[in-house]
């Protein structure tokens, strides 16, 4: 962690979250409690209630319009909720936190499209991703240390991406990208990391690999993939929660919930 | 010291092949135009008149000006329409001090007030022209002057976000209105016809073959050593985390850069450098006014920068040297189609060559090795 990082120089960062960083002694890293959001009298979420404990990897599926885009824009701040608590831990209540606040707190997202520096090699996109003081000043005169590197190379190689190291970026691969960027996410010592769709796109043998990556981040991170697909899903999860109109219609292991009469309705349709 | 200095030198050189050429290239041209014109006698063909001179040195100047662009615009991505404005500021600092050389050898022979001061019946010199008796005050004028203008117009710019076409916009909306504003006569900065007239700089006579092959050689050093800052900025950590806001700027915010500390960083350092540019150039060409305000200047260099090929730095330089010297000709051999070809130019590269003349050679090179690695290939197999 930087702990020398100048208040001012990232963006929102002149509020630090409060010292000791996030309190997961009982158990959750991620409290949802009767959250629900109205968008013009539609209800997005609906008393959704969810807990993710500290490590944990969970799969969030459910039909079109379940919530779950509205379920991540509320733990990372881009939408408020009119009702219910969010907490980060026991204490940082993220409803109060901006955007910033709750990034710099450890939460991170990796939205579904990739985004990242096209024209930079993959190990120039994870320097520029790397906690250090990010002032101009200090990028002007920024050379890395040898931890700096090592830590580079150790999220090159758990994303997979040892041999492309001086490759630009815009010639990877779709599935190579999304490494790319959940490394990217990774130099920020997230605590937290939500992932939006990750294998949209990508060829069985990259949505393997995103497999072993992600369960690979279990334990370090706590990880809530938000998916679509069910082979994936299942290939992955150790619990599964299937969200409905905005609230949570069933929770337990993929097969547990495959056989829920009230999920085979939803998605088979009535 | 200089021990140093080389060894930052050679690793900032170590993968710019084209960096490289072009320094060559400008220490050869910086050794052998001095020889030309004070060695070499008049009678002999090789000789190089003074005008010639002075001519390559307007050259160099426009060449600063164009690495000064590339920073912002091929680095950056923030297409300035407006980066003439900056090099006249320099312009106009560097004419105020060599008008207060004149003394009282101006027209009137007023000791203190410039000509056209003494033509408007003013009393006094205005506070604004206060210090520029002092070359050290002049020197810094050259840089704050431009940077101060760019500071602030970044910082409103930056700050609320504006990009892309509306920035260029706006950037060409500044240099205008400073144009229509250095046009009135009680600026205080002598109306349409400038600042001219001059006669010496530190006491060295600006007609003299020596002072001209002097100010020649300063412009080579500046643009040899404002193209070596460049690069280094552009090698450092800042100038990929620049290309990154470039390439995508929300992103780059999301992971924690303050965009617009670096835009405007950049966006000063390189008004900086076209003033100093411009106050190179005030001296060589003997007059600065107005006109050098106009916005057709500033789309004259972007033009330079396009042609040479933009986000290489020393595309900036071979772009600004080819079309200003085919300005130089079409002017005085057709000067009523440099306009035309001037937006003919700008038309062509845009749609045959969008990385300019050093992406072409660089698609050509890329070309010939495939062919030659495809040969030896099919040569293993058979």
């Amino acid at each position: 962690m930087s702990d020398g990082q100048d208040p001012m120089n990232a963006e929102g960062m002149a509020h630090t979250p409060p010292e000791g960083g996030v309190d997961t002694s009982h158990g959750p890293i991620l409290y949802l409690e009767n959250v629900s959001v109205s968008f013009d009298g539609f209800k997005a979420l609906n008393e959704l209630t969810l807990y993710v404990d500290d490590g944990e990897l969970r799969c969030i599926i459910g039909p079109n319009g379940a919530g779950k885009t509205t379920m991540m824009d509320v733990i990372t701040g881009k939408t408020r909720p009119d009702a219910g608590t969010v907490f980060f831990g026991q204490t940082l209540d993220l409803a109060r936190l901006s955007e910033h606040e709750i990034a710099s707190a450890g939460i991170w997202r990796k939205f579904q499209k990739p985004t990242i520096f096209l024209a930079h090699t993959v190990f120039e996109n994870l320097e520029l991703a790397m906690q250090a003081d990010k002032g101009v000043w200090a990028s002007l005169r920024a050379c890395l240390s040898a931890e700096q590197r090592d830590r580079i190379d150790e999220v090159l190689a758990l994303i997979g991406l040892i041999g492309q190291r001086g490759l630009r970026a815009q010639s990877l691969s779709h599935g190579q990208k999304q490494w790319l960027e959940i490394g990217m996410l990774l130099m920020q010592n997230p605590r937290l990391l939500l992932v939006d769709e990750p294998v949209a796109g990508m060829t069985h043998q990259e949505m393997d690999r995103t497999a072993e990556l992600l369960t690979s981040l279990a334990g370090r991170h706590s990880v809530v993939v938000v998916e679509h697909d069910m082979d994936f899903v299942r290939s992955i999860a150790r619990k599964v929660t299937v969200l409905h109109e905005g609230s949570v219609l069933a929770e337990g292991s993929m097969d547990q919930v495959q056989s829920d009469p009230r999920v085979i309705e939803v998605y088979l349709g009535a | 010291m200089s021990m140093l200095s080389h060894g930052i030198v050679r690793t900032l050189l170590e993968s710019d092949r084209g960096g490289r050429i072009f320094l060559l290239i400008l220490a050869a041209v910086a050794l052998a135009i001095p020889v030309a014109n004070l060695v070499i006698p008049e009678s002999s063909s090789l000789h190089l008149s003074a005008y010639t001179v002075t001519l390559l040195g307007k050259y160099l100047c426009y060449a600063l000006l164009a690495v000064a662009l590339d920073l912002i615009w091929g680095y950056c991505g923030i297409l300035s329409l407006g980066h003439g404005a900056f090099f006249a500021l320099g312009g106009y600092a560097m004419g105020m001090y060599l008008m207060r050389q004149i003394g009282d050898r101006g027209v009137y022979g007023h000791p203190e007030l410039p000509d056209f001061m003494v033509f408007l019946n003013w009393q006094e010199l205005p506070w604004y022209w206060y210090g520029f008796d002092q070359f050290w005050f002049a020197l810094l004028m050259i840089a704050l002057a431009p940077g101060l203008l760019a500071f602030v117009f970044g910082w409103f710019a930056f700050r609320s976000r504006v990009t892309g076409v509306y920035l260029s916009i706006i950037t060409q909306a500044l240099t205008f209105a400073l144009m229509l504003a250095f046009f009135r006569n009680d600026m205080g900065f002598g109306g349409n016809n400038g600042l001219t007239d001059f006669k010496d700089i530190l006491g060295f006579n600006l007609q003299s073959d020596t002072t001209r092959v002097a100010l020649f050689l300063l412009s080579a050093l500046a643009l040899a050593l404002g193209y070596l800052v460049s690069r280094y900025i552009v090698n450092s950590k800042l100038g990929r985390v620049v290309v990154a806001v470039r390439d995508a700027e929300s992103r780059a915010r999301f992971i924690g850069y303050r965009v617009e500390h670096y835009k405007l960083w950049v966006f000063v350092f390189s008004a900086v450098l076209a003033g100093i540019a411009g106050a190179l150039y005030v001296p060589q060409v003997g007059i600065i006014n107005p006109s050098e305000f106009s916005p057709l200047n500033s789309i004259e260099l972007v033009v330079c920068v396009a042609v040479g090929g933009r986000g290489t730095l020393y595309g900036a330089v071979l772009g600004a040297v080819l079309v200003n010297y085919a300005k130089t000709w079409f002017t005085t051999e057709f000067p009523e189609v440099w306009l035309f070809a001037l937006g003919g130019l700008f038309v062509l590269v845009t749609i045959l060559m969008p990385q300019g003349i050093v992406g072409l050679f660089a698609r050509l090179r890329g070309r010939a090795a495939a062919r030659k690695s495809a040969e030896s290939g099919a040569g293993e197999a058979t």
